[in-house]
């Protein structure tokens, strides 16, 4: 397996959607290129930062104005 | 046997299917209910798509109160929240429109570059790179790289890696072909991991100052 075929199966492989056989084929890669392990620890990784960041929150204060904004108008038939 | 089928919707209702009943049958508080269960979702991606705290606010009010008008067409065989992602979607990109001046804005805009597709930065990152910064930091940085990605690879990776919906969900929610959301994903997931490369580099020797500004 090449670097370019690894990287077309990164996603199936980070999302767990690979057959078992095809798994056995991306880790004996893995096993022989360190540069496409660093790939598939660090995009893991960035998928975890931005899933465990809420990067635009939303405060309390404006979530109640909003909501009530949004209740009054329903209330009303829009 | 039913209690160990896992797949979703096809034998215990989703419990919004009550409260979509609810409000069908004129009990507003069930409505109030919804939208605070979704109300920081809707607003996550209205930011992520106008990139702009006053738009994803309109944006929010208005995908509930079309969302409320509109509940009659919900057909219930998609989820409450992808109906809902969708209708935000719309306004969010309607709301980019209007600030261009009637501009069309799709989400295929800007997808045709090939950067990142192939990564050129291989070099490890730190144990724990968010380690490196404060919160403040952080958000700038995750908030920074991200608004750099094209927009149509930006909604991809925000609706299925960020708000968890699935590939064919977030195929149904953008009107594109499941091959589409795939390719979209791997190139987003690997233009971020690309460009935070460059602020989460694991540090090579003693004295090093990090690369952050």
């Amino acid at each position: 397996m090449t670097c370019t075929e690894f990287l077309a199966l990164l996603d199936d492989l980070i999302d767990d959607t690979v057959s078992p056989e095809m798994r056995a084929e991306l880790q004996a890669h893995l096993r022989r290129c360190g540069h496409c392990e660093v790939i598939l620890n660090t995009t893991r990784k960035t998928i975890e930062i931005y899933r465990s960041h809420e990067i635009y929150d939303l405060p309390a204060g404006l979530r109640e104005r909003l909501h009530a904004a949004i209740m009054a108008r329903c209330k009303k038939g829009c | 046997m039913s209690a160990i089928q896992p797949i979703a919707g096809e034998l215990e209702p989703h419990p919004d299917v009550a409260l979509v009943a609810q409000v069908r049958g004129g009990d507003v508080s069930a409505y109030d209910t919804l939208v605070r269960k979704y109300d920081r979702q809707i607003f996550r991606i209205a930011q992520h798509i106008t990139q702009n705290r006053e738009d994803a606010e309109d944006v929010m009010q208005d995908a509930f109160l079309k969302a409320y008008e509109k509940l009659d067409q919900f057909q219930g065989n998609s989820k409450f929240y992808t109906w809902l992602v969708r209708i935000a979607v719309n306004e969010s990109l309607m709301r980019l429109r209007k600030r261009r001046t009637g501009k069309m804005v799709s989400i295929d805009e800007d997808i045709e570059t090939e950067e990142g597709s192939v990564p050129r930065d291989l070099a490890d990152w730190a144990p724990d790179p968010e380690q490196n910064y404060n919160q403040a930091e952080l958000g700038e940085i995750l908030r920074k790289t991200i608004q750099g990605l094209p927009q149509g690879f930006r909604i991809v990776f925000v609706l299925r890696d960020v708000e968890g919906l699935s590939t064919e969900e977030t195929a149904e929610t953008l009107g594109l072909s499941i091959p589409a959301v795939k390719s979209r994903l791997l190139r987003a997931r690997l233009q971020l991991r690309e460009r935070l490369s460059r602020y989460f580099h694991r540090k090579k020797g003693p004295g090093e100052t990090r690369n952050d500004k």
